[in-house]
């Protein structure tokens, strides 16, 4: 527990170093509320994402399969959009179908019991692949404005982002659901020794089959968002997306072990992250760097832990 | 072997299929291209395999095969000998960071090969800085290496046969090999019995990089032009293959000529697709299912194997 205060208070001076350096660097720029209001929508899609995926790491499995969802998403809402269904039908539908994708891997792990990593790189091709069958590489555009102002425009009277709204109500019942009931001590405990879980009576197979359905719906509005914010659908959006998730997740201070993290960890880490993508790209580095920079946060943040203490191999 | 046969039965009916439908599929410039086509993702398999024996895994091999084609296609210009050897330099650098981090840091390997996917592929466009380096730069003595071949054979086939002909006999014969195995199906009785398992993990991951080097330079032969992007997503089509090819993801258990026959098999239905008139976006999904088809099959053996030896050993004690 004092390790993981500190990774977090680490995590803390980090953003607060992000955000002085970025405005310093980009000469003001970067904390006006036009440039908050683009960190806050761009980190919006890959924030929702990370909070479902924590639970399923702290339950010692993974889900690579969640960009696919959210791009089968965004195809499916083109498709149905042009057969002329309203918005309105199309939206609950889109999450439904993000649940069943979650369902799939889920009963694929617990059913079957497949190793999740494998599972779900054939579900990340699949489900990609199904965007691609329905969508082919059109792209959807000609969503009317009252909807696509959901991304595009800030709550009146502030600069926050609609979606950032979203994110912060999703961030309170996540963390409540993980630190604050049953089923969060029973999705730690899962993490730390499953065997242990499952004789103390914990049903272990059902929790981890909720976490992937909930991780499919989350990353089917996350589709929705991505969607609305760059008003196009297409079976490509959200490619390679995982990464960044499992990143933000990681960088948290979550053990990819299982059993360790806290909702408050990763929220702090996209933070980092979707403030250091900005002030980079504000400062004119490429992107390409920004990935570099976030593949060193990562490494970094995986081995500070591992050489001031040694974790025992494999899950505990 | 049975693993390794059905894979082969699998094959045979997907290129009959299609065989019947176009002629031409089974032509010698068919088979020369299916087989080309497989080379790159096969090479990168071999790597690939020794890592997941070992119960770990590499991401980061789509990066390592991009930096290291740039590096090689833009030393070209210098010396094209140099070139081939700072390519493969390149990789095993690459490999060697993965190996320290995972093999003698204990860090899991998901988390490192994820990290350094994006530092590898980071540097990879810090290097290029947007610059594309096409076959006018080149010379035509080393494309003709991507194109080329000798009494039919292609170089690339001849030199990917090779290389797994070696990491065979090896994972096979050698104490070293059969090590990786061990390491693989039970990490705790591995280090009990002696084995250094920190060393011979780093080694998979060396080797992995470096033969993602090979493959990054052969790349550049085959393909003539470069940019920052090549090899990108690649990783997932190698894990598949070797999947797809029995080699399982839990480590212990699998063969170099499986995953390599993985590889070719893939490779295959995407060609096959094409042959066939199927739009190409069932591809992926298509190789998703198959993906996760080959799992399921390979644990559904797995378990039906301990079945049986408990039966057997049931019978012995009683």
């Amino acid at each position: 527990m004092k390790t993981l205060l500190r990774w977090e208070s680490a995590l803390f001076v980090l953003l607060v170093l992000v955000v002085v350096g970025g405005s310093a660097a980009t000469g003001g720029s970067f904390l006006t509320d036009r440039g908050a209001f683009n960190v806050g929508s761009d980190l919006a899609v890959m924030a929702l994402i990370a909070l479902p995926l924590t639970l399923v790491i702290v339950a010692a499995e993974i889900d690579l399969s969640v960009a696919s969802v959210l791009g089968l998403s965004s195809a499916l809402i083109g498709v149905l959009w042009n057969d002329g269904w309203p918005l309105e039908a199309i939206l609950p539908f889109v999450i439904v179908v993000g649940a069943v994708c979650g369902a799939v891997n889920g009963f694929l792990v617990t059913k079957l019991g497949l190793p999740s990593l494998a599972v779900t790189i054939g579900s990340l091709a699949l489900y990609r692949g199904l965007a691609f069958v329905v969508l082919g590489d059109k792209a959807v555009a000609d969503f009317p404005d009252s909807y696509t102002q959901f991304g595009t425009t800030p709550v009146p009277g502030t600069w926050i982002p609609y979606p950032i709204v979203l994110f912060v109500v999703l961030a309170v019942v996540f963390g409540l659901l993980l630190h604050a009931t049953t089923f969060g001590r029973a999705v730690f405990a899962i993490g730390a020794n499953e065997e242990a879980a499952r004789f103390s009576g914990i049903r272990v197979k059902r929790t981890k089959f909720i976490l992937f359905v909930l991780t499919g719906a989350v990353a089917a509005l996350a589709g929705i968002v991505y969607t609305l914010r760059f008003a196009s659908a297409r079976a490509d959006n959200g490619t390679g997306l995982e990464l960044e998730v499992v990143t933000a997740v990681l960088l948290g201070g979550v053990s990819i072990f299982g059993g360790r993290g806290t909702i408050g960890g990763v929220v702090l880490a996209t933070l980092v992250l979707g403030g250091l993508t900005d002030a980079l790209i504000l400062d004119d580095v490429a992107t390409e760097v920004v990935t570099l920079v976030t593949g060193i946060l990562l490494l970094a943040s995986v081995f500070a832990p591992a050489v001031t203490h040694r974790p025992t191999r494999g899950t505990p | 072997m049975i693993r390794e046969l059905g894979i082969l039965i699998a094959l045979a009916v997907v290129v009959a299929v299609t065989a019947l439908v176009n002629t031409l599929f089974l032509s010698g410039q068919g088979i020369r291209d299916l087989l080309l086509n497989a080379c790159l993702v096969a090479l990168l398999t071999v790597g690939q395999t020794m890592v997941v024996i070992t119960r770990n895994v590499d991401l980061s091999v789509g990066s390592v095969l991009g930096l290291s084609a740039f590096v090689t296609a833009d030393t070209f210009a210098v010396n094209p000998v140099l070139a081939i050897v700072v390519g493969l330099v390149v990789g095993a650098l690459c490999g060697l960071l993965n190996g320290v981090l995972v093999g003698l840091g204990r860090v899991p390997s998901l988390v490192v090969t994820l990290g350094t996917l994006s530092v590898f592929r980071g540097l990879d466009f810090m290097w290029a800085q947007g610059r594309q380096i096409n076959a006018a730069n080149l010379p035509d003595g080393f494309l003709a290496l991507g194109s080329g071949s000798v009494l039919g054979l292609p170089y690339l086939v001849i030199i990917t046969v090779l290389v797994l002909a070696v990491a065979a006999l090896h994972l096979g014969s050698y104490r070293s090999g059969r090590e990786l195995y061990a390491i693989g199906s039970n990490p705790e009785a591995a280090v009990l019995v002696g084995i250094p398992v920190g060393r011979r993990v780093f080694t998979t991951f060396l080797m992995s990089g470096t033969v993602a080097g090979l493959a990054g330079v052969l790349a550049v032969a085959r393909y003539g032009t470069v940019d920052a992007t090549v090899g990108t997503g690649l990783e997932l089509q190698v894990i598949s293959a070797v999947v797809v090819g029995g080699v399982a993801i839990f480590g212990g258990s699998g063969t170099v000529v499986g995953a390599a026959l993985g590889a070719l098999l893939l490779s295959t239905i995407g060609s096959a697709l094409e042959v066939v008139h199927i739009a190409q976006f069932w591809q992926q999904a298509i190789t998703g299912a198959l993906l996760i088809a080959a799992i399921a099959l390979d644990r559904s053996v797995a378990l039906r194997v301990a079945a049986r030896l408990r039966r057997q050993s049931r019978g012995v004690s009683a």
